[in-house]
């Protein structure tokens, strides 16, 4: 392609793209007379370009839009109608462009119908406007341009760029002064150019292939420094010490130079966005106000390609799904133009992104029952899941709950779209949701492709790179380590502070060897991907190092697990692990659990409607017994010929420890050979082995206790699993192996016991938690609701601490801690909160609600740790 | 004028890399050619279709790795024979065939070129562009293009 004309597209096209972000804006801010002078330059410039390359369609067309815009100028009502038909026109100036590009040359046809109405509109103007105004510019224009298209605008847009008032002699000349005025007309132009894009004439337009190879390079320069490096570390006295650290340095300098070159703001990406919502406001009649937060945020180009699309289709969606016709919101007593909301700042090594509005939200009961009819999920695998569980289904392929096809969305083909793209770039994308009120999506990504920081690891004999993005810890067990692999039937799980992770072994998940099995000892990499949260095996780990990311072969892109490869500094070539891949690979079971154990954590409901992990075992009678698993230490098979008889009790040498052995009911018999299953409980250095006959299964199930029990060692019965389940009470078998359990060791600490108050509306974890507590010294009143502890309070009751559930029915933690703060006669009685989840976002809260501390609810050893620093504040300050 | 077009053309000579691959002689034509080079430090990708022999790293580029015995149902290479690879390029991407030993460059006559018997093995007549008669034995020409047209898995037999 001739280099003028290709240039002259790139240039038009970007112009256009202005044009329309900013004939939206003038259409809102129709006095704005800089966006306007912008917008006329734009049209004008495309207009000029159009004559010199010799293309008379585009001419006449932007011709006939400029005119009409000295309209607007000379004081014509910006009306939606003319400003639509100037978009429109845009339109077909871009479609002529792609024609135009393809073939290079103007495609056949004329647009005398689109240029008809365009000047019909002028004419309109015309007669509406003062007459004094419209004096000759008319007549001559409408007369002359069939025969010369380009000429006669240029009188006035002498005029127009003069900004001198009332008719110009310009109008009453003939034609033969257009010559002259064409001379006179740039300059302006340029002035004005040149005082407002000091930045523009700096800079320099640079192909992405040429911007590509230079990144090629520079990695290529990378690898050959780590090598040198590598070959100097070896040699103590090397003279190449000293140049090599410099070429070092500019070589990370020449690295970060060549990737903030790729940076582009996200701007870019949103560009098209204001138009689109605009037309759309047409299309479904309804009032919506675009609002961009943080366009200027850069990310990686390559980040930006692959976003566009997903943040498009998502404010589509939010337009017409999201927000309700003018009626309807004006009946739910919100303000009549809808909000979409963008917005986008670092966070990290990430860019966070966030799409919102303020409409109706998602539907989740028509989610629940589309997930039904797809066959997505049972009836009572939905009855367990939580709201923000069953909003994940709007990512499956496929689903679409608008009811009718319009002609913006709802076509099926979506969010599942937009998660692959978002999955392909190492990003994450959550929705939150609350019905009436708006959907946000927050979408996570990564700020560069190009080059990454990795964890090097080793499997099957193998070395590969894990994004150190999605590494969460580094866990290393052995026999004898805190950690331990535990199993479940035939699965792996590892248990690390009271979550459980499903393990996967990478040498099998890769198949490189035939070995299924994980072992005892090992590397887990605890990787995070979304939501979910699992180990990956490995035989060894290395170091973290930034690698390039070289993209797969085409021919092995089908396999999901790695994303690229990478060339290391010692000049070998591994592969790059996709979490995401390994992720889906673990598949949908472990994922669906690990997503309950977040939700779980999430606190959505109250405690006692939330799964919860239950250890089901059996003893002494076929009926199944429970034990929340967070309580449980580990799970011990012990062989029975290490059972010893001591002073008339069972002991087992455990951990070079003498721990006791209680049996969990008087029917169980302690075997004689082979193998006893234990549940060890720990607290602090002291263990007890609870002897069961056999542990059955590890379930996810809400735990409700619905009969009560009045015998020792059993909390309750409740359903779990469909089946009636006796729930034991660990807090009546500690004091059977060491009398002084609950007397405690810390005991000595405190001179009088120090009172407490417990608050939770859960009966089960005041029964769990009174005895621990009870145990660490305190003297423990355990109420069920935040009401009853505020009148307790109120009518003198003094504690020295209030340890309070935050999901509570009526009064939550939060407000309690509030109600608690707002009596000036309570003190300062320290205050902790107890969640089965601590996000910053909470604690934060907390704090402002007047929490000291904020514990999760089964980590017993941080509970006692922080009422032991508060308590003992307490005394100091006493 | 057909014919002297045609002759014209048949006049006209290609040059080739000739390979040996399993006792076989192919020929590869020297334009596809990037380069020849040994292998070195393959690393081996898993999950991948059996002709990917695996990855290397050639002067900075990522290079896959097509072992053409297993492409062409050869059989295995003796373990520790010597082995080559035929640097090509496709797409913007560089792959390297894996060959027994790479001979010389034979400029041959492109009218000299005979169709590939129709009993030809359909796993090497899918690869397979013609075959060239020469002193002593037969060189089939590779079509570039089909030999790393591999399937996601396996190729079907």
């Amino acid at each position: 392609m001739d280099d003028l004309l290709r240039e002259f597209l790139i240039e038009t096209n970007e112009s256009l793209d202005v044009v329309d972000v900013e004939l939206v804006r003038f259409e809102q801010e129709p006095n704005n007379t800089k966006i306007l002078g912008n917008v006329f330059r734009l049209v004008h410039t495309i207009k000029g370009t159009c004559g010199f390359l010799g293309l008379p369609r585009l001419e006449a067309l932007a011709h006939a839009a400029e005119t009409l815009m000295s309209k607007f100028r000379d004081g014509m009502p910006v009306t939606a109608e003319a400003v639509t038909l100037v978009l429109f026109t845009i339109d077909r100036i871009k479609e002529i462009l792609a024609e135009l590009e393809t073939h290079q040359s103007e495609p056949e046809g004329a647009d005398t119908e689109l240029i008809g109405q365009l000047e019909r509109m002028v004419q309109q103007a015309a007669a509406k406007a003062p007459a004094g105004h419209t004096v000759g510019t008319l007549v001559p224009q409408t007369l002359q341009r069939p025969l010369r298209p380009g000429e006669v605008s240029l009188d006035e847009l002498e005029r127009v760029f003069r900004e001198t008032p009332g008719p110009v002699p310009a109008s009453i000349a003939p034609p033969a002064i257009a010559p002259q005025a064409k001379v006179e007309q740039p300059s302006p132009a340029v002035e004005k150019d040149e005082a407002e894009g000091t930045v523009a004439s700096k800079s320099l337009r640079v192909s992405v292939d040429t911007l590509e190879n230079l990144m090629t390079m520079v990695s290529e320069l990378v690898l050959t420094r780590n090598q040198l490096l590598d070959i100097v570390r070896r040699h103590d006295e090397s003279e190449f010490k000293v140049p090599l650290q410099r070429l070092s340095t500019v070589t990370a300098e020449l690295q970060d130079g060549v990737m903030r070159t790729r940076m582009q703001p996200i701007g870019t990406a949103w560009q098209k966005l204001p138009r689109i919502v605009r037309d759309l406001t047409a299309e479904l009649g309804k009032d919506i106000e675009l609002e961009l937060h943080g366009a200027d945020t850069e990310l990686d180009r390559q980040v930006l390609e692959r976003i566009k699309d997903p943040l498009t289709h998502m404010v589509r969606n939010s337009a017409d799904h999201g927000l309700e016709p003018r009626a309807d919101r004006i009946a739910s007593g919100k303000p009549e133009k809808g909000t979409i909301r963008l917005s986008a700042y670092h966070e990290g090594g990430h860019i966070i992104i966030g799409v919102a509005d303020d409409g109706r939200g998602l539907d989740t009961r028509r989610i629940r029952d589309k997930a039904l009819a797809n066959g997505l999920a049972t009836e009572a695998e939905l009855d367990k899941m939580s709201e923000q569980q069953i909003q994940k289904f709007i990512f499956t392929p496929g689903f679409s709950t608008a009811k009718t096809i319009t002609s913006v969305s709802g076509r099926g083909v979506g969010m599942d779209v937009v998660r692959n793209n978002i999955d392909q770039i190492g990003g994450s994308i959550e929705v939150h949701s609350v019905q009436g009120q708006g959907l946000s999506f927050t979408i996570k990504i990564p700020l560069t492709l190009a080059i990454i920081s990795a964890l090097i690891v080793e499997s099957g004999g193998e070395r590969f790179a894990i994004p150190q993005l999605s590494v969460v810890e580094l866990v290393r067990v052995h026999g004898k380590s805190e950690h331990r692999i535990e199993r479940i039937k035939d699965a792996a799980v590892l248990r690390l502070r009271n979550k459980l992770l499903p393990l996967v072994r990478l040498s099998s998940l890769l198949k490189l060897d035939g070995d299924h099995g994980i072992p005892d000892r090992g590397f887990i990499v605890v990787t995070q991907v979304g939501a979910q949260t699992f180990g990956v095996v490995v035989d060894g780990v290395f170091h973290t190092e930034e690698i390039v990311v070289k993209p797969m072969a085409t021919k092995l892109r089908h396999i999901g697990m790695f994303s690229g490869n990478t060339i290391l500094g010692d000049g070998s070539v591994i592969m790059i692990i996709d979490p995401n891949g390994v992720s889906q690979a673990i598949g949908t079971s472990v994922a669906s659990t690990a997503a309950a154990h977040s939700d779980a954590d999430a606190g959505q409901s109250a405690s006692a409607e939330s799964t919860l992990s239950l250890l089901v075992f059996r003893a002494g009678s076929p009926e199944p017994k429970a034990v929340p698993l967070s309580l449980v230490t580990r799970l011990e098979e012990i062989d029975c010929k290490k059972i010893e008889l001591s002073n008339g009790r069972h002991m087992v040498q455990y951990r070079g420890q003498l721990m006791p052995l209680v049996r969990a009911s008087d029917e169980v018999k302690i075997r004689r050979e082979g193998a006893q299953p234990l549940l060890v409980f720990s607290d602090g250095h002291r263990s007890m082995g609870l002897v069961v006959d056999e542990i059955v299964d590890i379930v996810e199930d809400r735990l409700d206790i619905q009969v009560g029990s009045d015998r020792a060692g059993v909390l309750g019965s409740a359903v779990v699993r469909g089946q009636a389940t006796e729930i034991i009470d660990v807090g009546h078998f500690l004091p059977l192996a060491y009398a002084d359990w609950f007397r405690g060791k810390d005991m000595h600490v405190a001179d009088k016991e120090r009172t407490l108050l417990l608050v939770d509306d859960s009966a089960f974890f005041r029964n769990m938690l009174s005895p621990v507590l009870k145990a660490a010294g305190y003297e423990v009143t355990a109420v069920s609701s935040a009401q009853e502890a505020l009148s307790m309070l109120k009518e003198g009751g003094r504690f020295d601490a209030l340890v309070t559930d935050i999901d509570m029915p009526e009064m939550d933690g939060f407000a309690l801690a509030e109600a608690v703060r707002g009596e000036q006669r309570f003190g300062e009685i320290p205050i902790i909160a107890l969640s089965s989840y601590s996000s910053p976002e909470s604690i934060e809260r907390g704090r402002q609600a007047g929490f000291h501390d904020y514990v999760a609810k089964f980590d017993r050893h941080s509970l006692i740790a922080a009422l032991k620093e508060q308590t003992a504040d307490i005394i100091q300050a006493a | 004028m057909a014919n002297a077009n045609d002759n014209a053309a048949a006049e006209l000579t290609t040059e080739y890399v000739t390979v040996t691959i399993g006792d076989h002689l192919f020929g590869l034509p020297i334009f596809r050619v990037q380069d020849v080079f040994v292998p070195d430090r393959l690393t081996r990708v898993p999950l991948a279709p059996p002709e990917v022999a695996g990855i290397l790293n050639l002067r900075g580029r990522v290079v896959t790795a097509i072992d053409m015995r297993a492409r062409l149902d050869l059989g295995a290479r003796a373990p520790g024979a010597p082995v080559m690879a035929v640097g090509i390029e496709l797409r913007a991407e560089s792959y390297g065939l894996l060959v027994d030993s790479v001979g010389e460059v034979m400029a041959l006559r492109n009218g000299a070129c005979e169709a590939k018997p129709i009993n030809l093995d359909p796993r090497l007549s899918r690869v397979a562009a013609g075959i060239y008669r020469l002193e002593g034995q037969l060189m089939v020409v590779l079509d570039v293009d089909r030999v790393l047209d591999i399937k996601n898995g396996a190729v079907a037999a």
